[in-house]
């Protein structure tokens, strides 16, 4: 266990204190939760806009001639594919094929940014550097970069005048250089929610001008600050994994329905034996969209069962607020992965009748595609 | 914030309103505003017969779920309907229309044994210190 320590800020905390969030600690962060109301905070994303503090994730630079090789290793997904300009999200494998983190790999010029979930950046960045060839400078950049996420519909609507009309026009995970709220940025067509919007890379020390220009140019929009409340049920109800929920260690890509990330076809990556293994002998098991009558809520650790028999458990649930009613996900054994499947969830004593759902729960989003 | 005099209040954050020879239970301002927006309330049958510090029922908020225990030992008189429609009345009213469930003591004197506002507030100061 590493020794106990003061949770970290990052460099919006005395924003998220003024605006009365309720702040927890997460991933040695302390982060905002919910300002107004869990509910309320999604509806505004996918009605209006929200305004995201996700500077706790981490980001590594990669630079060298043999930057896309040392990558295109690491991970899963193809690195090679990328235009400068683009970004590509991925998974990272252990060589038994389970899961290290899940990522977002940015292609500049002349070098790459990897993007990776705050509770990992530790593990990741020492994952990476022992794999990292002579030739490959690769430093963590997690503390000199703030990062915004802003979503929503309106989203396009509040950057506009405050970024280069080109930012506007950027395609589903293209992202510019650019100003941005009179910051130097890096802006992208990217987010966790299944709407429209874009997240700002910038330096901390631009952070409040950015944070104070965009609830400004957003608050006539009817944007909202966000917490991790709302930031977990937005993306559970387009069915985006959550990285230590739905997808871990112990769990591969293909069981977790991200087959189209693993470019078998592509050179060498670590974990593609026994990815091309697991494929050849067939899943076990599969992670499967799960609805339920009435408004008890699924919940991670909750046992799945059918036919009084333990076929798999849940990894994520919330209740649903765009759907008004209980949704969730969990790996159940192949056989029952179909739609519509009967399942029952054991919530303590209670038995909560479910089924299999298609993914993504909610589809009416406003990401481009 | 203020909680109010003339409800007791127990550790697990419910409260416990005598009146009439009837105690009314529900959750504290600070419990729903930890839980978040309720969706969602599971109450027992009326008749039932509830144990002091036992659970009685289940509160599902979006985030998370939480149980519910009983301040005092009784049976069940009544339960809130309105919740079924309307759970986020727990939110908005928690020591009025965010009721939970009227009681009918077996020792009317046991309401006594929980704690005051004072020693509820004293209870959250110290567990945030």
């Amino acid at each position: 266990m590493p020794p106990t320590t003061l949770p970290k800020h990052t460099p919006f905390h005395e924003f998220h204190r003024l605006a009365g969030a309720k702040l927890v600690d997460f991933a040695g962060f302390e982060m905002p939760l919910r300002y107004t109301g869990d509910v309320r905070e999604h509806m505004a994303v996918r009605k209006a806009a929200g305004l995201f503090d996700i500077s706790h994730m981490g980001e590594f630079h990669v630079a060298g001639p043999r930057a896309l090789e040392f990558l295109n290793r690491a991970i899963t997904n193809d690195v090679a594919a990328l235009v400068p300009g683009q970004a590509l999200y991925s998974p990272m494998c252990r060589p038994d094929g389970g899961i290290v983190d899940d990522l977002l790999v940015y292609r500049f010029p002349d070098h790459y940014m990897v993007v990776v979930n705050a509770s990992t950046t530790a593990k990741d960045f020492a994952w990476l550097e022992a794999q990292a060839p002579a030739g490959v400078t690769f430093e963590d950049r997690s503390d000199q970069t703030a990062l915004l996420a802003i979503q929503g519909p309106k989203a396009a609507e509040v950057l506009r005048g405050q970024v280069p009309d080109a930012v506007l026009d950027l395609g589903y995970y293209r992202f510019a250089e650019a100003r941005a709220f009179g910051a130097d940025a890096v802006v992208s067509r990217t987010g966790y929610t299944g709407e429209d919007g874009f997240e700002i890379y910038h330096h901390p020390r631009d952070a409040a001008q950015v944070w104070e220009g965009i609830v400004a140019a957003g608050r006539p929009a009817g944007l909202e600050l966000v917490g991790l409340g709302a930031r977990d049920t937005l993306r559970l109800e387009v069915a985006y994994m959550l990285y230590g929920n739905d997808i871990d260690d112990t769990t591969t890509p293909l069981e977790a329905g991200l087959g189209w990330t693993v470019k078998l076809a592509k050179s060498e990556f670590v974990g593609r034996d026994a990815l091309v293994a697991q494929k050849e002998r067939g899943l076990g098991r599969k992670l499967v969209g799960i609805e339920l009558d009435g408004r008890r809520v699924p919940r991670h650790g909750m046992a799945i069962a059918s036919n009084d028999r333990i076929v798999g458990q849940v990894t994520s649930g919330t209740f649903s607020p765009s759907l008004e009613r209980p949704i969730g996900m969990g790996y159940v054994e192949s056989a029952l992965a179909k739609n519509g499947q009967p399942l029952e969830i054991h919530a303590g004593e209670s038995r909560l009748a479910a089924r299999v759902a298609p993914r993504p729960f909610y589809t009416h989003g406003t990401r481009k595609s | 914030m203020a909680y109010p005099d003339d409800v007791r209040y127990t550790a697990e954050h419910e409260w416990a309103r005598l009146d009439n020879g009837i105690v009314t239970v529900g959750i504290t301002s600070y419990a729903s505003d930890q839980l978040g927006y309720v969706v969602f309330v599971e109450l027992p049958e009326i008749g039932k017969r509830l144990d002091a510090s036992k659970p009685f029922g289940v509160v599902e908020a979006v985030k998370t779920v939480s149980d519910l225990y009983s301040p005092i030992s009784g049976e069940v008189v009544e339960v809130n309907e309105a919740l079924g429609g309307n759970p986020a009345l727990v939110n908005q009213q928690p020591y009025g229309e965010g009721w939970m469930i009227k009681l009918k003591p077996r020792d009317p004197g046991e309401i006594n044994q929980l704690l005051s506002n004072q020693d509820y507030e004293k209870m959250l100061e110290e567990q945030h210190a």
